[in-house]
């Protein structure tokens, strides 16, 4: 059998590695018009930064591939023929499969902003990005972001590392609040501003000025304020990347619809990771996840199905890493966002300095529901196993030291917690 | 519309650690004090009469180049807020085997060969130190006193670099607090007092195999260049010294390997691991992550292990059989080969020249016997392993690019497994840069170890095989 994957991120790459470990004999073709191997998205920054160069981002040697057995294509792939079983590659290459993952990503949103394919404006997604924004970076004197997640704090860190001026368009009026309990948000927007970045919140982008010339000169905001700058970043989310299911009879939505076992409505094409939208019973929202995390979690899933299988996707007890400029942020279980319909019962706990921060949120039946953190780390299997044995925050605040992850000689903030956060608790 | 111009105040300084980039008016000022003493040391080493031993002489050099250095140091990250900030690392010449990294390890591999081979061409360097010398050890300096000198000085300068470094992360200080105190008090200042009391010096904190004349027969041990002088070899003193050096090599390495891993010597006590995460710190980055060196490091480490062992029980049994074996000097042949090729060659001139070009390890990594040891006790019989947090990796490879012993910490981290590894010193540094939290270097219960997603059976098996499962 032969398997054609299509995206060697995550997801794609994930699914090519187990599916060597569940089967030596399967023929596996892994294609990507973006690089010829495997590398972490995540780490994009951290190139730029001058932390790692290029071959320090990718996972696995390239020895790793042939080794495997794995076979690397670096093409784009044009079109999907469906009935005739085979793939369109750009250079008229055609490779055909007898059953296809589709892993292709997500791109940037774009809301049909003036100027937004000006020189200069570019999204953090691909290698092609960060390429783009190297070469925009020379001379560079200032910038605008636009989109308060976590590729644009990212972006700001990145600039700010050159010297250059960052100006960040918020729409929302805390940082990243539909995620972030508001108190959280309030304190991310202070480590940004700390460092000198001019964070605008409850504002958005309405224009971006040509400067004569094909090339960005300015932003105008909601507000009427502009601001003069060489290079506009977008990263006002990212969405499923569909280019590639264009005339074929795959179903699309907002992403590529599958069902909880990954398959679309073509029997043997499967799609995983940030380009799925995983269908749900009635009367709850489709999942479209576009976290590393579960990326992995479905590439696992996908090999497995691909191989005749039919286990379903659950990505378990949620849980999310982050990092802004020097504030680490981690989250387990549920924790209801500042913007969330549904609020639930909820004990903080703020250093004085506020940078460090534990939040244990309640069920509406007295069960923790989740634990976030700012500047302090967390055991991830701890934090789980709480939850998932239902118990209540007295038992957390009881045994919370074995959930501290913190480097040895650290200050033992579970200390503070407790004592904060003890009192609040009904016995 | 209305549009109003917002402006924003002119380019900051970049957050970037003063390694990395051209340095501000102030650095200047105190890279010229670095650049005048040390001007005036290179005037001393090439034109021995210009200071001669001049007391003040030595003061003024070393003392520019030590309030130079922290001054630079200090302004170059006083404005970077606490964290991790390898910015710019890997654009820096010196930092990223440029030419600056030739000619810096150039530079420092000629000084180890004129060392070693030509010491006496250093005169004009260690009779600055004579002073010193006298009242320190009380006799005159040689290139051995200058470069456990300026050794030290290293240690020193380059710690107060992490403290700056790394002033959010108490792991890190306190370590390098400690390889600063074990450099400067137990591997300079008391072996210099000692020489002084006992005309013969002493290092607590070596052992055999490091030291391998600490756990040779007596006949080798006692005497002119041996461990303990002639007229101290029967008395209470002597006495100590020999079942100090027996204790810590057979007991104390087990037992506190067992507790708290090797790192409780390589990164915290040993003045190679010291010079190496003090002044070997801005070279980290340079140890090869590939599955190649490591299959090269594991010959290499234990082969060098293998060598002394089999020296040692050589030695003894020839001195048991009264010399009849390897006749009446033995230990000739083997200080030849191991103080040529082992020593000199390769703790010094690989092990420390080769800093800007291979990382600061490349002794610890693959030469060390002592490691070797270490290791071993860690990797089978350790309470120390760093733990991986569940699910949280994403792959980044800070903690590998930034692992000087080159492992591929990055390959456990993403698969869910705690790393295990002989190699490992225990730095702390992966902890440190990991962006997500995922790492940490802990003394759990033996059982639980390898606890993970990963199933320990098959983790050892992939270590057996030095290859990462698909």
């Amino acid at each position: 059998m032969h398997v054609a994957i299509v995206g060697n991120g995550i997801a794609g790459v994930t699914a090519a590695r187990h599916l060597r470990k569940l089967d030596s004999s399967v023929r596996i073709t892994l294609i990507s018009g973006e690089t010829d191997h495997h590398w972490s998205r995540p780490a994009l920054m951290y190139v730029y930064m001058g932390h790692m160069r290029w071959e320090d981002v990718k996972p696995y040697e390239d020895h790793f591939w042939p080794r495997n057995r794995i076979d690397l294509v670096r093409r784009w792939v044009t079109s999907i023929d469906v009935e005739g079983r085979q793939l369109h590659l750009d250079g008229a290459r055609t490779i055909p499969f007898d059953k296809l993952l589709l892993a292709v990503g997500s791109k940037p949103n774009k809301f049909g902003w003036p100027g937004q394919d000006l020189r200069g404006v570019s999204g953090m997604v691909s290698l092609q990005d960060l390429q783009a924004i190297e070469a925009a970076s020379v001379g560079l004197k200032h910038a605008a972001i636009v989109g308060g997640g976590l590729i644009g704090v990212e972006l700001a860190e990145m600039f700010h590392t050159r010297g250059i001026d960052v100006t960040f368009l918020v729409r929302e009026h805390a940082y990243w609040n539909h995620v972030l309990p508001a108190e959280e948000g309030d304190i991310v927007g202070e480590v940004i501003r700390a460092e000198g970045i001019d964070l605008r919140l409850e504002t958005e982008l309405t224009e971006i000025v040509d400067d004569g010339t094909g090339q960005v000169g300015a932003i105008v905001d909601s507000k009427g304020d502009r601001v003069e700058v060489g290079f506009v970043g977008l990263t006002a989310g990212v969405r499923p990347n569909l280019t590639v299911c264009a005339g074929s009879p795959i179903a699309t939505d907002r992403g590529i619809l599958v069902d909880r076992t990954l398959v679309t409505n073509v029997e043997g094409i499967y799609a995983a990771g940030d380009c799925a939208q995983v269908k749900t019973p009635e009367g709850h929202r489709d999942l479209i996840q576009a976290v590393w995390y579960t990326g992995r979690m479905m590439g696992e899933v996908a090999a497995r199905n691909l191989l005749g299988a039919s286990d379903e996707y659950d990505s378990g007890t949620w849980f999310n890493s982050a990092k802004f400029f020097d504030l680490e942020y981690q989250v387990y279980g549920y924790v209801p966002s500042a913007m969330a319909h549904h609020q639930l019962p909820s004990l903080a706990w703020i250093s004085p300095d506020r940078r460090h921060a534990c939040r244990l949120v309640e069920t509406e039946d007295g069960k923790l529901s989740g634990i976030s953190v700012l500047g302090i780390r967390m055991r991830h299997r701890v934090c789980e196993r709480w939850i998932e044995e239902g118990r209540d925050l007295a038992y957390v605040l009881a045994h919370l030291r074995e959930a501290m992850f913190d480097p040895e000689f650290y200050r033992r903030w579970d200390r503070d917690i407790v004592a904060a956060l003890s009192g609040k608790v009904a016995a | 519309m209305s549009t109003t111009l917002v402006q924003i105040g002119g380019a900051r300084p970049a957050r970037v650690g003063p390694e990395a980039r051209t340095p501000t008016a102030l650095e200047k000022a105190f890279l010229a004090l670095v650049g005048a003493g040390s001007v005036m040391f290179t005037l001393a080493l090439f034109a021995p009469k210009v200071f001669g031993s001049a007391s003040w002489a030595a003061p003024t050099m070393f003392g520019l180049i030590a309030v130079g250095s922290i001054g630079y140091l200090w302004s170059g990250y006083g404005h970077t807020t606490p964290g991790i900030k390898n910015h710019g690392i890997f654009h820096s010449s010196l930092a990223n085997r440029g030419a600056l990294a030739w000619l810096a390890g150039i530079a420092v591999t000629t000084f180890y060969v004129v060392l070693y081979w030509h010491g006496e061409a250093l005169e004009g360097g260690y009779q600055l130190l004579d002073p010193f010398a006298q009242k320190l050890t009380g006799s005159p300096a040689d290139h051995w006193f200058l470069y456990g000198f300026l050794y030290t000085l290293l240690v020193l300068i380059f710690g107060g670099r992490m403290f700056l470094k790394y002033r959010h992360n108490r792991y890190q200080l306190i370590r390098t607090a400690s390889v600063m105190f074990f450099q400067l008090g137990l591997a300079f200042l008391l072996p210099g007092v000692l020489k002084k009391i006992w005309a013969q010096d002493f290092y607590f904190t070596y052992f055999w195999p490091l030291k391998p004349d600490y756990l040779l027969p007596f006949d080798y041990v006692i005497g002119e260049g041996g461990m303990i002088a002639k007229e101290w070899s029967g008395h209470a003193v002597g006495r100590f010294m020999v079942i100090w050096s027996a204790v810590m090599a057979l007991g104390a390495v087990p037992v506190l390997t067992w507790f708290f891993g090797k790192r409780w010597y390589c990164s915290w006590v040993c003045g190679c691991g010291g010079l190496a995460e003090t002044f070997g710190d801005p070279f980290r980055q340079l140890s090869d992550k590939s599955e190649k060196a490591w299959k090269f490091e594991r010959w290499s480490i234990h082969g060098v292990l293998v060598f002394i062992v089999l020296f040692t029980v050589l030695l003894w049994v020839n001195d048991a059989t009264g010399r009849k074996l390897l006749g009446s000097d033995g230990s000739e042949l083997f200080w030849k080969t191991y103080g040529l090729f082992i020593v000199m060659a390769f703790s010094g001139v690989v092990g420390v020249g080769f800093y800007p070009l291979m990382g600061s390890r490349v002794w610890c990594r693959y030469g060390c016997p002592q490691a070797a040891i270490l290791g071993i006790f860690q990797r089978f019989f350790s309470r120390f392993r760093i733990t991986t947090n569940g699910g949280q990796c994403i792959s980044c490879g800070n903690c590998s690019t930034y692992c000087e012993m080159g492992i591929d910490v990055r390959s456990y981290a993403q698969r869910g497994e705690n790393i295990v590894r002989a190699s490992c010193v225990g730095c702390g540094v992966c902890a440190a840069v990991c962006p997500r939290g995922v790492l940490k270097l802990e003394n759990g219960t033996f059982g639980g170890r390898y606890d993970g997603d990963g199933k320990p059976w098959s983790a050892f098996k992939d270590a057996l095989r030095g290859r990462p499962k698909a």
